[in-house]
C-alpha cells in the first residue's frame, strides 16, 4: 500500500508542479513540454486508480496526437515576449476584475453545491469488480448498449466539426500539377510509343 | 533465495533482474543488428560490409560503440541544452520501457497487462517528441525541417497502424498480448488477414522512419534531418533507440500477426524447440525484411508518402475492420 501511496504522490507533486511551470515558462515550446509532462502525471494517477484503459486512453490521443500538433503550431508562431508584454500595466486592472468575478462566481456554485443522497450509488453500480471484468470489456459493455446512441451522437458532433474545419481551410488553388498514380500504372507500351522505322536519309 | 525474493524487499530486486534479462539481450541484439544491416546490404551490393575488425568484422559494433563513447559532446551553442540533451534520453528510454510488455515466451513478460496492446502504441506514440525536440532545440534549419517531417509522418502513420490493430484485436477479442498469442493456436493472423500484415508492415517502416520513409533524416536533402547536431553518447542513444525500435516493432508485428512464441505447425519435431527460439527467429526474419527494404527501394517524395498514408491506408484498414467485424458477427465467431 506504502508503495502505491508514494506513487500517488510522486504523480499528483509532478503533475501541479507542471502544470505551474506550463502558466509561468517564458518560452512557449517548453510550456507545451511542460503540459506533455502533466498530461503523462495524469496518466499515472489513472493507473494508480485501476483505470487503465483511460490511461492509455490519455497517453494515446493528448500526449500522442493534441499535444503534438499543438507543439506543430507553437513553433511555427513567431511570438515575440517583449511585444506580448507591452501594455501589461493598462490592462491589470480590468485582468483583475474579470478574475475576481469569476472566483467569486466559482465560489457561490462551491459553497451551495449539494450531493444528491442517491448520487454514491448510481456511481457504484455500474462498476463490475475490476479482479474479474478488465476495464475495456467493462466500458464497452456500457458505452455500446446503454450509451449508444450518445456515444454515436458524440462522435457525430466530432465529425461535423472535422467537416467544418476541413471546409472553412481548405482553398482549391489553380495550377497545381498533382501525382495520379492510377493513370501512371495504367499506361501501356502501345498506347505511349510508336516505333517508327525511319529510312537513312529520309527524316521522320 | 527464493524466500527473499518473495518478500517486501525482494520485489524490487526481482524486478531490476527481469529487466535486466531483458535489456542486456536487447541491447546486444541492437549492436549486432547494426551489423547484420552492414553485412546484409554488403552482400546485396557485392561489397563484403565490415570485415576488419576481429574475425569476419564481428568487433565492429564494439569498436563503433567505443568511439562514439569516446568522443567530445558538443553542444551548439544556439542550442536549448536542456531540451537538447532530453530529447535522445527520452527517444532511448521510450524504445526499452516499451520491451515490458512484450511476450518472448509462454509467461516471459514483465508486466502482463489487460491493455498490453494500447501501451505499446501509446508509447510508441510518444516517440516523436525525442525527435521534434531535437529538431527544435538544434537551433538548425535542417533539423527542424527533419523534425517537422517526422512529426507529420509519423502521426500520419499511427491512425492506419490503429485501425490494422483493431481488425487483430477483434479476432482475439482481447488487449493482452500474450492472449493474442495464445489465440493464434493452429492459425496465424497473417493468414485471415494478409492485406492487413502488409500495411502494417509497410506502417512500421513509416513509423520507425526506415528506408524507404526515411524523409526525417533524408540525407540528400537535409544533411542529416533531425540529429544532424548531435554528436558522441546524444547521437549513439539516437542510434540505439532507432534500432531498438525496429526490433521492438518487429516482435509487434510478430506477435500481432505471426503468432509470437508458437511453432508454425504444432508436432513432434518443431514444438521440441523452445517459444523464444521460434519469436526470435520470426522477429529475425521481419528485421531482415527492413534491411532488405533499404537496399531495395528508392525513398518516397513526401507527398506520395502523405497520399499512402491516407488516402490508401487509413481507408483500406478501415473498409478492413468493417469486413472482419462482418464476418465474425455472422459467422458467430465473434470472441466473447
Amino acid at each position: 500500500m506504502i508503495v502505491q501511496a508514494l506513487a500517488f504522490y510522486l504523480f499528483a507533486t509532478v503533475a501541479v508542479l507542471s502544470a505551474g511551470m506550463v502558466i509561468t515558462q517564458r518560452n512557449s515550446v517548453h510550456a507545451v513540454l511542460w503540459l506533455i509532462l502533466a498530461f503523462f502525471n495524469g496518466a499515472g494517477l489513472f493507473v494508480l486508480t485501476g483505470a487503465e484503459f483511460v490511461a492509455m486512453l490519455l497517453v494515446i490521443v493528448y500526449v500522442g496526437a493534441v499535444a503534438v500538433l499543438f507543439l506543430f503550431v507553437v513553433m511555427m508562431l513567431d511570438l515575440n515576449v517583449a511585444t506580448l508584454r507591452e501594455g501589461f500595466v493598462e490592462h491589470v486592472p480590468m485582468v483583475v476584475a474579470v478574475g475576481f468575478v469569476l472566483l467569486a462566481e466559482l465560489l457561490v456554485l462551491v459553497g451551495g453545491w449539494a450531493v444528491a443522497p442517491e448520487a454514491q450509488g448510481v456511481r457504484q453500480a455500474p462498476t463490475p469488480d475490476l479482479a474479474e471484468t478488465p476495464n475495456t470489456e467493462a466500458l464497452g459493455a456500457i458505452l455500446y448498449t446503454d450509451f449508444l446512441y450518445l456515444f454515436q451522437a458524440a462522435g457525430l458532433i466530432l465529425l461535423v466539426a472535422m467537416v467544418g474545419a476541413i471546409v472553412l481551410t481548405h482553398r482549391r488553388r489553380e495550377g497545381v500539377r498533382k501525382q495520379r498514380i492510377p493513370e501512371q500504372i495504367a499506361r501501356r507500351k502501345e498506347d505511349e510509343l510508336t516505333l517508327v522505322d525511319v529510312p537513312p536519309r529520309g527524316g521522320v | 533465495m527464493v524466500d527473499f525474493l518473495a518478500t517486501y524487499l525482494g520485489t524490487p530486486v526481482l524486478i531490476v533482474l527481469h529487466i535486466f534479462a531483458i535489456i542486456m539481450p536487447l541491447l546486444g541484439s541492437v549492436a549486432y543488428l547494426t551489423y547484420a544491416e552492414r553485412k546484409v546490404i554488403g552482400a546485396m551490393q557485392m561489397r563484403r560490409g565490415p570485415n576488419v575488425v576481429g574475425p569476419f568484422g564481428l568487433f565492429q559494433p564494439i569498436a563503433d560503440g567505443l568511439k562514439l563513447f569516446l568522443k567530445e559532446t558538443i553542444i551548439p551553442t544556439g542550442a536549448s541544452p536542456v531540451v537538447f540533451l532530453a530529447a535522445p534520453m527520452l527517444t532511448f528510454i521510450l524504445a526499452l520501457v516499451a520491451w515490458a510488455v512484450i511476450p518472448v515466451n509462454d509467461g516471459w513478460v514483465l508486466a502482463d497487462i489487460n491493455v498490453g496492446v494500447l501501451y505499446l502504441f501509446a508509447i510508441s506514440s510518444m516517440g516523436v517528441y525525442g525527435i521534434i525536440m531535437a529538431g527544435w532545440a538544434s537551433n538548425s534549419k535542417y533539423a527542424f525541417l527533419g523534425a517537422m517531417r517526422s512529426a507529420a509522418q509519423m502521426v500520419s502513420y499511427e491512425v492506419a497502424m490503429g485501425l490494422i490493430i483493431i481488425s487483430v484485436l477483434l479476432s482475439a477479442g482481447t488487449l493482452n498480448m500474450s492472449a493474442i498469442v495464445e489465440a493464434q493456436q493452429g492459425l496465424w493472423y497473417a493468414i485471415p488477414h494478409l492485406p492487413m500484415f502488409v500495411m502494417f508492415f509497410i506502417s512500421i517502416l513509416a513509423e520507425t522512419n526506415r528506408h524507404p520513409f526515411d524523409l526525417p533524416e533524408a540525407e540528400a536533402e537535409l544533411v542529416s534531418g533531425y540529429n544532424v547536431e548531435y554528436s558522441a553518447m546524444p547521437f549513439a542513444l539516437f542510434f540505439l533507440g532507432e534500432y531498438a525500435n525496429m526490433i521492438l516493432m518487429s516482435g509487434l508485428a510478430t506477435i500481432l500477426f505471426l503468432g509470437g512464441w508458437l511453432p508454425p505447425v504444432d508436432i513432434a519435431p518443431f514444438n521440441w524447440l523452445p517459444g523464444i527460439f521460434w519469436f526470435s527467429l520470426k522477429v529475425m526474419a521481419l528485421l531482415f525484411v527492413f534491411i532488405w527494404c533499404r537496399a531495395a527501394f528508392p525513398r518516397f517524395r513526401y507527398d506520395q508518402l502523405m497520399r499512402l498514408g491516407w488516402k490508401v491506408f487509413l481507408p483500406g484498414s478501415l473498409i478492413w475492420v468493417v469486413l472482419t467485424a462482418s464476418v465474425l458477427t455472422l459467422t458467430g465467431n465473434l470472441p466473447e
